[in-house]
């Protein structure tokens, strides 16, 4: 069951459902109800979100619109700006196939399989989302720093993590773990048995069942995870920068060199390269919401 | 066949399951479970005392103070907001409802930096309304007020994209009942509404009071790091770990790992209190 306008993923809804009214959609600009209350919630909405949303965002476009456009692509095409935007999203990309690579048996096993500890492996996965990014930026560099646990092991075999580009991906692996899981969850849970036992049936190894007729259905899903654990790291900054290393030309993200140009007052230098990663979070959150219409259409 | 326990021709063989849970054990326990337990391990590298010190320090007091008044304004305000835009979104019906929920989960799409940014083009001293405010001596950035805008955005979504599928799934019909009883609309909310939708408030204001609490990059931008005044606790352990007081950050650290731990627990209370899906941030 699935909301008609929702771009989350509802699966085990209540039960006590109800019926709704068949979506109406005259040329009206809303349909009649019963319900009150609707002018009032509306307008609460509107303001709330213009006063803390819209109009601070339009605040960055029109600052980096105001100076010229050559002013403007100086700032966030510079060089520093440039390498700074291939980590960012470079490390996010890999990040995210990570996730995506390892999120895909983590969600099967959750669904699929009973283990002891279960309950515990299904809130630790959330932790990402419940511990500040700073507390995991901190405890992921001595981690993997040369002298942590797993940089200890590492180093011997010449792998540095902490302080490198390395570094940076496993910082946005442990943000984006979460996303991959959980929205492929729901999609496996509703899986029906009833098309994996035709397969069978019919003499499909389980391989090929799993490739054929599981996988298919599960794709939408892997890659909307997918994009938004990369969509999440693209813009990640406080598990980032203890790990980093920070070195201009090399292991500086972008949203770092948003905040070194706030330093030295270059406001507009600042709100050049906080458009250009505005443009692609909504050019990613486009590209989600396009992947569920998708999705629910031929679901 | 030669095998002595039959396997359903829907599950993969044993030693398929064993490989797969093995490899996702090792994945989480190198990304989540160690990073975790070194939290604890750094923060208590030195004993107790040294730990526990670090916490009572006063500049940590002031910190964990602005981190809780900072979450108790954020948490109760997006959840009025959430409330107000769950109930024309999913109540009514009207044109641009999906465009609207896009831009009201705008803000987890932006970067915190961005998100710290904005406000600072607005309040800051270059900013719209920089002069008015000095005039008027008005302090937004590199004060509270900032740090706590700051935190309403980038947990603004939290309450309103709980609530908003919740009550489009349980429909109209009961409100529509009470109204045509005679019940006013407040009265309709409290007594027919807010009972089917109290655990996904609930459950959204937690992961709302989490972010709230841990948030770094936005809070960063508008704190300006004033020891003991604008510092929030997440702010403080960068502090610590940057002047190389370990023991101190971890255990600083400790304590929001504490308030992690807290939180996944309540979260699975409410999620068998009333179970659903989601995908969140």
């Amino acid at each position: 069951m699935t909301a008609p306008t929702d771009r989350n993923i509802v699966a085990n809804a209540p039960q006590r459902t109800a019926v709704q009214a068949a979506p109406r959609r005259g040329w009206t600009w809303r349909r009649r109800s019963a319900i009150p209350g609707f002018g009032l919630t509306m307008g609460v909405t509107l303001a709330i979100l213009s006063c803390i949303v819209l109009i601070p965002l339009s605040a960055v476009i029109l600052r980096s619109a105001g100076q010229g456009p050559a002013d403007f692509l100086s700032a966030a095409f510079s060089e520093r700006a440039f390498t700074a935007y291939r980590l960012s999203f470079g490390a996010a990309l890999v990040a995210a196939l990570i996730n995506g690579l390892f999120g895909l048996p983590t969600a099967w096993a959750m669904v699929r399989y009973q283990f002891p500890g279960k309950a515990a492996v299904n809130a630790i996965i959330d932790l990402p989302f419940a511990l500040p990014t700073a507390v995991a930026g901190i405890a992921l560099a001595s981690l993997y720093a040369e002298n942590g646990w797993v940089g200890g092991l590492l180093a011997p075999l010449g792998v540095k993590v902490a302080y490198t580009p390395l570094g940076v991906i496993i910082a946005l692996t442990f943000i984006g773990l979460p996303f991959v899981v959980r929205t492929l969850e729901p999609v496996m849970r509703d899986l029906s048995h009833d098309v994996e036992e035709a397969a069978a049936s019919l003499g499909a190894s389980r391989l090929d069942t799993i490739l054929r007729v599981i996988m298919p259905s599960l794709a939408p899903a892997w890659v909307t995870g997918f994009a938004m654990a990369f969509a999440r790291g693209v813009g990640e900054y406080g598990s980032v920068i203890f790990i980093a290393g920070n070195m201009p030309y090399k292991s500086e993200i972008a949203p770092l060199l948003i905040i070194i140009e706030l330093e030295q007052y270059d406001y507009a230098g600042a709100a050049a390269i906080a458009v250009v990663m505005l443009l692609v979070s909504f050019a990613m959150l486009f590209v989600i919401n396009a992947i569920q219409a998708y999705a629910r259409r031929f679901a | 066949m030669k095998r002595a326990t039959a396997r359903l021709a829907t599950e993969e063989p044993a030693w398929i399951k064993a490989l797969i849970l093995a490899v996702v054990a090792t994945f989480l326990v190198l990304v989540l479970i160690l990073p975790m337990v070194t939290v604890f391990v750094e923060a208590l590298r030195r004993g107790v005392g040294p730990a526990l010190e670090a916490i009572r320090e006063p500049d940590a007091v002031a910190a964990m103070k602005l981190t809780l008044l900072t979450a108790a304004i954020a948490v109760p305000f997006n959840a009025f907001f959430g409330i107000c835009a769950a109930w024309a979104v999913a109540k009514h019906e009207f044109r641009f409802k999906p465009f609207l929920i896009t831009l009201i989960d705008l803000p987890f799409s932006v970067s915190p930096v961005v998100a710290g940014l904005i406000y600072v083009l607005v309040f800051g001293a270059q900013g719209w309304f920089g002069e008015w405010l000095i005039d008027h001596d008005i302090k937004i950035i590199f004060a509270t007020p900032g740090i706590v805008l700051a935190t309403v955005f980038v947990t603004f979504p939290f309450v309103a994209r709980e609530l908003i599928p919740l009550m489009q799934e349980q429909g109209v019909d009961e409100e529509e009942a009470a109204v045509s009883l005679g019940a006013s609309g407040l009265r309709t909310f409290w007594s027919v509404t807010a009972p089917n939708i109290r655990w996904a408030l609930l459950y959204g204001m937690l992961l709302c009071n989490a972010r709230a609490m841990g948030e770094f990059g936005a809070v960063s931008v508008v704190s300006g790091h004033i020891r003991g005044m604008t510092n929030t606790m997440p702010l403080h352990v960068e502090i610590l770990y940057n002047e190389y007081n370990f023991v101190g950050a971890f255990a600083v650290a400790g304590v929001l790992c504490g308030l992690a731990v807290v939180t996944l627990t309540l979260k699975t209370l409410l999620e068998v209190a009333q179970p659903h899906g989601r995908v969140g941030h």
